[in-house]
């Protein structure tokens, strides 16, 4: 049968792909990202404005309010600096990740049990991996614009004192990638709505202890370890290295946390689709 | 041709023992609130043991985190008591009228929307306001023995100064009511998908959280960002909750507004919300 | 040459088998039913062919190539329309067609055109910018129909395309799907409604517990496995079964359900006339033809749906 019509070319490229790529990956990961823009654009922009809100106004309480009573901690080089200006980087790797999460938990689980959006896109000749690629590209995107409105909010502020502060955009880049990749392999396990309710139960203590709004030096000993354990510590101690410019043997081990988090979360979810919808 | 036949096996048929119609209808002309309302807190069941978990953990997790993690940081004492008795009556306010927001939200709405509780209801003799003020009551039973769970645990951590401070339960209760009514009576308004909620969380409740002298006496603010606690009913709460617990100096006239300030909110709420409800369903 | 060919296809869920070892082929243009109650594995099967289901046993074509190692390639051929709509509850009806087309890779100036043609081939010209939840269940049904063409498939699977409609949006769905089988599309659909087997089917396969009961076209099915005519009546909860015995009597074949007895018998009328004359005074009497749910009970003893 000769192979003709709209489709051809279309049936030669997928037909020219590496073999072990087979039912995984189409090479089409940009068709899923173009609908996420295309969703966004009809989406309410006040809905996606106020997330940038949440960290600005726990940056002008804890940091005026809270401020006024804590006075000066000390900073990542042991040099004082105002309670703002150690809440802020803190504020914005938790932003980081409460975006990842909430894209690819809360997102994702609603697109995969109720409105069979995945089901959808695999009756075409996408593949697994090209909606999850597309949509961890989805989560970051929003991560991103609200890692540089945030990151303007705290420089106006004068909460930065080093150009090194300029990283804090990848490494909140690094940061959601990080848990969203990780948020949706776990997502792809999740049966019900009240699975979706231990999601802040997990990240809210996270928020609360890792060093965000003071130093874990408070604990004792054992819990300390246990919080060094946690992704956002991490994050957290990164991103006040940066704002202040100030580096140490440490530094890098942040930033392989992140990594070899990311690669276990990219792995897992493509593994789990794969599962999910090739059965 | 039929195609309908359904094979399900003929029942020998349903009992008819002449139930007084008249009367059930008067019985529930005068008591369909109290019905409505043990209805909603059996259909809460299912959900029990997320609500015990967060019930006992959140006292826990904002006791530890912000009354001794941040408290260790705070320099000498707040209005003149520890910043642990500072903080707790304000953790306790702020959190159990944060639960009351969430109940006045998305529950409501999905009532109306997805889960039809109310048109349930409709086709039995409970009317509209009936539903409303049984949707308060349940509620306010589940916020009591929250915020009374908080306080226990606050024993634990000696974040109550005295006996008196167990006043704060029903504070509490009071104060959540104030959230929980009038935005009920908004949620049975909205027809489409709920994205109002987002700005609800974000707009009013996280700032009301925030801002409205939770963590910091008010009076560290700015005074152009006082007025977000003075229109907020966890302010009032917990303004309340620290003059019980800790005998917090208070204007008398004051201590009167917070008091009016709530009950208006809940008796507002409440009556506003009859209204929705019933526009909502009879038309 | 057939589009699809299925040899000893076989899926288990765990212990459950849910296809069990079934063989067919679809010629080109045919339209090819599998039919059967719920559960009987039709969905299964369908997916199977998509390469969204890994099958356990046995081969499976289609067009030539395996869907489990060339799931891209083989539904680029392919529409689907499952048997939940998932239609992109955050787009535009017509938005729902051009991203879906981009899916399968397709240039925006082919789509843009293209969405206009379906949304005019589904009815749907004036409802192009509405949301899909303002749409009736009949026009989600046909916008996903209309989605699954966007690709110009050489074989559209239409899984229950008609379950959940009422009567009204079934004839206009029918009647769309006509238009397609007379253009030469393939259409591989299952149904548990007899009359759609019939409307729709040049070929049919009736399936059970995952296996192949009986094929061939509608009506010959019939005649082989049936009467022409059926008597059906109803005595009430109480005497169905006391006639039992007094009906087997009166022809070859009776089916006696929890609500009313089937009598098979070529001339219906008669019979029917024999049992008034006989004084047994049914509540309610209908002569019939035959149908495909006749088969089914004929083959399985159990009725269709349940």
């Amino acid at each position: 049968m000769s192979d003709t019509g709209v489709m051809a070319p279309i049936r030669e490229r997928l037909g020219r792909r590496p073999a072990q790529f087979g039912g995984l990956y189409a090479g089409n990961a940009r068709a899923v990202i173009e609908r996420g823009f295309r969703v966004i654009r009809t989406q309410n922009w006040g809905v996606i404005a106020t997330g940038f809100f949440e960290p600005v106004f726990y940056l002008l309480a804890m940091g005026m309010g809270m401020g006024a009573l804590v006075g000066a901690v000390p900073g990542p080089d042991g040099q004082p600096i105002s309670y703002a200006m150690y809440i802020a980087p803190a504020l914005l790797a938790t932003s980081a990740m409460n975006g990842a999460i909430y894209d690819s938990v809360n997102n994702v689980f609603f697109k995969l049990r109720y409105s069979k959006l995945y089901e959808g896109m695999l009756q075409t000749s996408l593949g697994p991996l090209d909606v999850a690629l597309g949509e961890i590209f989805m989560a970051l995107f929003r991560g991103l614009l609200y890692a540089i409105g945030f990151l303007a909010v705290i420089t106006a502020m004068g909460l930065v004192t080093s150009w090194w502060a300029l990283a804090m955009i990848p490494v909140a880049l690094l940061i959601a990638l990080g848990f969203a990749s990780l948020g949706m392999a776990v997502t792809s396990f999740m049966k019900s709505f009240q699975q979706l309710d231990l999601v802040p139960v997990v990240l809210l203590p996270m928020f609360l202890l890792s060093a965000t709004l003071f130093p874990i030096t408070v604990y004792p000993e054992p819990l300390q370890w246990g919080i060094m354990a946690l992704p956002l510590w991490h994050g957290v101690e990164l991103m006040r290295q940066l704002s202040v410019g100030y580096f140490d043997g440490e530094t890098l081990g942040h930033v392989a946390y992140f990594v070899v988090m990311s690669v276990i979360g990219i792995t897992a979810a493509s593994l789990r689709l794969r599962q999910l919808f090739l059965r | 041709m039929t195609r309908q036949d359904a094979v399900a096996p003929v029942s020998s048929g349903v009992t008819f023992s002449g139930l007084d119609h008249v009367e059930l209808a008067r019985r529930t002309r005068r008591w369909g609130w109290l019905h409505y309302s043990r209805y909603r807190q059996a259909a809460e069941k299912p959900f029990f043991w997320t609500a015990f978990v967060t019930a006992i953990g959140n006292p826990v997790l904002y006791l530890v985190a912000m009354g001794m993690g941040l408290g260790s940081l705070v320099q000498g004492d707040v209005d003149g008591v520890s910043y642990l008795w500072f903080v707790a009556p304000g953790l306790l306010v702020a959190t159990v009228v944060s639960t009351g927001a969430q109940f006045g939200t998305w529950p409501i709405f999905g009532g109306f929307k997805w889960m039809k509780n109310y048109l349930a209801a409709q086709a039995t003799p409970v009317e509209p306001w009936q539903m409303a003020v049984g949707e308060g009551l349940a509620i306010s039973v589940r916020m009591f023995v929250q915020a009374f769970l908080f306080w226990l645990i606050g024993l634990a951590f000696g974040a109550w100064p005295g006996a008196a401070s167990l006043l704060v339960v029903p504070i509490a209760m009071l104060a959540s009511m104030a959230m929980f009514t009038p935005l009920m009576a908004y949620s049975a308004t909205l027809e489409e998908e709920g994205l109002q909620f987002n700005f609800v969380q974000r707009l009013i409740v996280m700032p009301m959280f925030l801002f409205a002298g939770t963590f910091f006496p008010l009076a560290s603010m700015p005074a152009y960002l006082q007025w977000i606690g003075w229109v907020s009913p966890m302010w009032h709460g917990t303004q309340l909750a620290r003059i019980v617990s800790y005998g917090m100096e208070n204007p008398p006239w004051l201590t009167v507004v917070h008091v009016v300030f709530l009950v208006g909110c809940i008796v507002g709420g409440l009556l506003v919300a009859a209204r929705t409800f019933t526009r909502r369903l009879v038309r | 040459m057939s589009v699809i060919e299925a040899r000893g296809l076989t899926k288990k869920f765990g212990d459950f088998t849910a296809v069990d070892a079934i063989s067919f082929e679809v010629a080109p243009g045919e339209s090819f039913g599998l039919l059967g109650p719920n559960g009987a594995g039709k969905s299964t099967t369908m997916r199977m062919i998509g390469g969204t289901s890994l099958r356990t046993d046995g081969t499976l074509t289609v067009l030539g190539l395996d869907p489990e190692t060339h799931g891209p390639e083989v539904r680029a051929s392919l529409g689907v329309v499952p048997q939940q709509d998932s239609l992109d509850e955050e787009l535009r009806a017509r938005d729902n067609l051009i991203v879906y087309g981009r899916y399968f890779g397709l240039p925006m100036d082919y789509l843009k055109p293209k969405a206009d043609e379906l949304l005019e081939f589904a009815q749907l010209t004036e409802k192009a910018n509405a949301k899909v939840s303002a749409l009736s269940g009949g026009m989600k049904r046909r916008l996903t129909i209309a989605r699954g063409l966007v690709n110009e498939p050489r074989i559209l699977l239409l899984d229950e395309p008609t379950t959940g409609l009422d009567p009204q949006a079934r004839h206009i769905l029918w009647d769309r799907l006509f238009r397609l089988k007379e253009q030469g599309v393939t259409l591989v659909l299952t149904t548990h409604f007899m009359d759609e087997a019939e409307q729709l089917c040049d070929r049919l396969v009736v399936i059970d517990h995952g296996r192949i009961v009986a094929e061939g076209a509608p009506q010959a099915l019939i005649r082989q496995y049936s009467t022409r005519e059926v008597v059906e009546v109803r005595f009430g909860s109480a005497r169905n079964a006391e006639m039992e015995g007094v009906l087997r009597e009166m022809t070859d074949r009776i089916e006696v359900l929890p609500d009313r007895i089937l009598l098979y018998d070529d001339a219906g009328e008669a019979l029917l006339d024999e049992i008034n004359r006989r004084g047994l005074n049914p509540l309610t009497s209908l002569v019939r033809r035959s149908s495909l749910e006749d088969v089914f009970l004929r083959l399985t003893g159990r009725s269709l749906i349940d």
